[in-house]
């Protein structure tokens, strides 16, 4: 999928997420992205809806279910908050939504942070293969997807989805 | 190298953490990175990851130590690990248990680390070849040996001050001969690309062949700490002198104590560094350790992080193949 038809889909969710806030009446959110693809979606968003407090991003390696398998992520970056989670309705950020245990983690971590009114889940693509019961509130695309195929995000910029190669591989082409 | 490092997995992951020798730059830059990313949690709520539940990490000291017992136990706690303090001085050691028979033991409560202070150069080491495969050791000084985590949270220190290591001059001053921080810090800022790296102490205080470690040597402190960005200060360590090394403290500090007016022939914005514990009057003055360019409290705080990094990444080096993609989504 080509940068255009991502924009496309972004101006879709944003549309989407605002009227979401309203139907909840929420008026003043706070942005949270997921490290690395949640947080080139979230900042888009983040502009687009003119949130004032500035984005949050979340690296969950701390908190994977994974990790005494797969070990430490050598590129962990820091999670940074800059503001207080208590009492603020989250507007959580992510690529794509999969098996659910990146959610699972990312909400542990939030809530290390304090306790928030409420968290809404925006991903840019939704695919089937859920292992957790969570559940997104605005998606972009759904696209039919085999088992064994991954779908990354690539970026910042431009964006673009990629399917069937693993993470990794779809991101280090992608770098000129 | 000659023979395989035990400290790294076949896939050249950290599996121990016992001395600064044998790594490369990469590894101790994925260190400092690490750490990076948990100074935020001393910051937070809930001042803990969930990133080592269930494990269990056994505080092994054969040898006195508040700092940095204290530290790895703050650090193990972090990452939300079960901490087992022994102190060794009070325990079956001193009823004649050998340290291969203390290590069954603790193996058999399902000990997943071995943090080790030891008095005798080789004894971490010594624990990391004979422990079960899943056990994993970190180095937290061996006699005149190594102290890997001490110069790897003064690497950080001063990376958090400095920026880059190129282009830096850094000075070691005092007890390089019983020091070793002072051997892992020299090839720390060696691996790392410091431009100079300079000791200063009296030839009694100096091991005989320094300079093959990669070091300028100054027996003035005056001439050695000229234009320097880092002065790193070591504890006069009585308790390994055997022999009249020293006249008196007195003189000492009269010779190679740092003040406020010697400091002035280093860089206008150099960093004072000690890994403590520090004798005030003896290596430095107590304006010098409380002033300004002083930054040894921080050191003590980045030692937690630093130590959370090198705990998860030698407890993450895993049992699998270790393969990163996919993973949870």
């Amino acid at each position: 999928m080509q940068a255009e038809e991502i924009a496309g889909l972004i101006d879709e969710m944003a549309l989407a997420l605002r009227s979401r806030l309203e139907t909840n009446r929420i008026t003043a959110p706070v942005m949270i992205g997921i490290h690395t693809g949640g947080v080139w979606l979230a900042e888009q968003l983040h502009h687009k809806l003119a949130i004032q407090e500035p984005l949050g991003t979340l690296d969950i390696s701390f908190y994977r279910d994974d990790f005494t398998r797969i070990g430490m992520n050598p590129e962990v970056k820091p999670s940074q908050i800059p503001f207080s989670v208590e009492d603020q309705h989250i507007i959580l950020v992510d690529d794509v939504l999969h098996t659910g245990r990146t959610i699972r983690a990312a909400m542990n971590e939030i809530f290390d942070y304090g306790r928030p009114a409420s968290i809404l889940l925006v991903t840019l693509v939704e695919r089937s293969g859920r292992e957790l019961p969570i559940q997104p509130s605005v998606v972009g695309a759904r696209p039919p997807l085999k088992l064994d195929e991954t779908i990354t995000l690539t970026g910042p910029e431009p964006l673009g989805l990629v399917i069937g190669k693993s993470k990794k591989q779809a991101r280090s082409n992608d770098t000129d | 190298m000659s023979s395989p490092n035990i400290q790294l997995t076949d896939e050249g992951r950290l599996k121990h953490f016992l001395t600064i020798d044998g790594l490369n730059k990469t590894l101790l830059t994925e260190i400092l990175d690490t750490a990076e990313s948990f100074t935020g949690v001393s910051e937070r709520t809930v001042k803990k990851v969930p990133l080592l539940r269930g494990k269990v990490i056994c505080n092994l000291f054969f040898e006195n130590s508040t700092r940095t017992r204290t530290t790895f136990e703050v650090a193990a706690k972090r990452l939300s690990a079960d901490v087992l303090n022994l102190n060794i001085n009070t325990s079956a050691t001193a009823k004649g248990e050998t340290l291969l028979d203390t290590l069954r033991n603790l193996e058999a409560m399902h000990v997943d680390m071995f943090v080790v202070r030891h008095a005798d150069s080789g004894a971490a080491h010594f624990i990391a070849t004979h422990a079960a495969p899943h056990i994993s050791v970190v180095n937290a000084g061996d006699g005149r040996h190594a102290h890997p985590t001490q110069a790897m949270l003064d690497m950080f220190t001063i990376r958090r001050h400095k920026g880059d290591f190129t282009g830096l001059r850094v000075a070691i001053v005092g007890d390089i001969l019983h020091s070793r921080v002072a051997r892992s810090q020299i090839l720390a800022l060696n691996l790392l690309g410091t431009s100079e790296v300079r000791v200063i102490a009296p030839r009694t205080l100096l091991p005989a062949h320094v300079r093959t470690l990669g070091v300028h040597v100054y027996h003035d402190l005056m001439e050695g700490i000229k234009d320097v960005d880092v002065i790193i200060m070591l504890r006069l360590q009585r308790e390994r002198m055997r022999g009249a090394m020293l006249p008196s403290e007195h003189e000492y500090f009269q010779l190679y104590g740092l003040t406020q007016e010697r400091l002035q022939a280093a860089k206008p914005d150099a960093i004072v560094m000690h890994p403590g514990p520090i004798n005030r009057g003896v290596e430095m003055d107590s304006v010098v350790a409380d002033g300004p360019q002083s930054v040894i409290l921080q050191q003590v705080s980045f030692g937690i992080a630093v130590r959370m990094a090198v705990m998860s990444m030698a407890m993450g080096s895993g049992q699998s193949s270790g393969q990163i993609q996919g993973g949870a989504r």
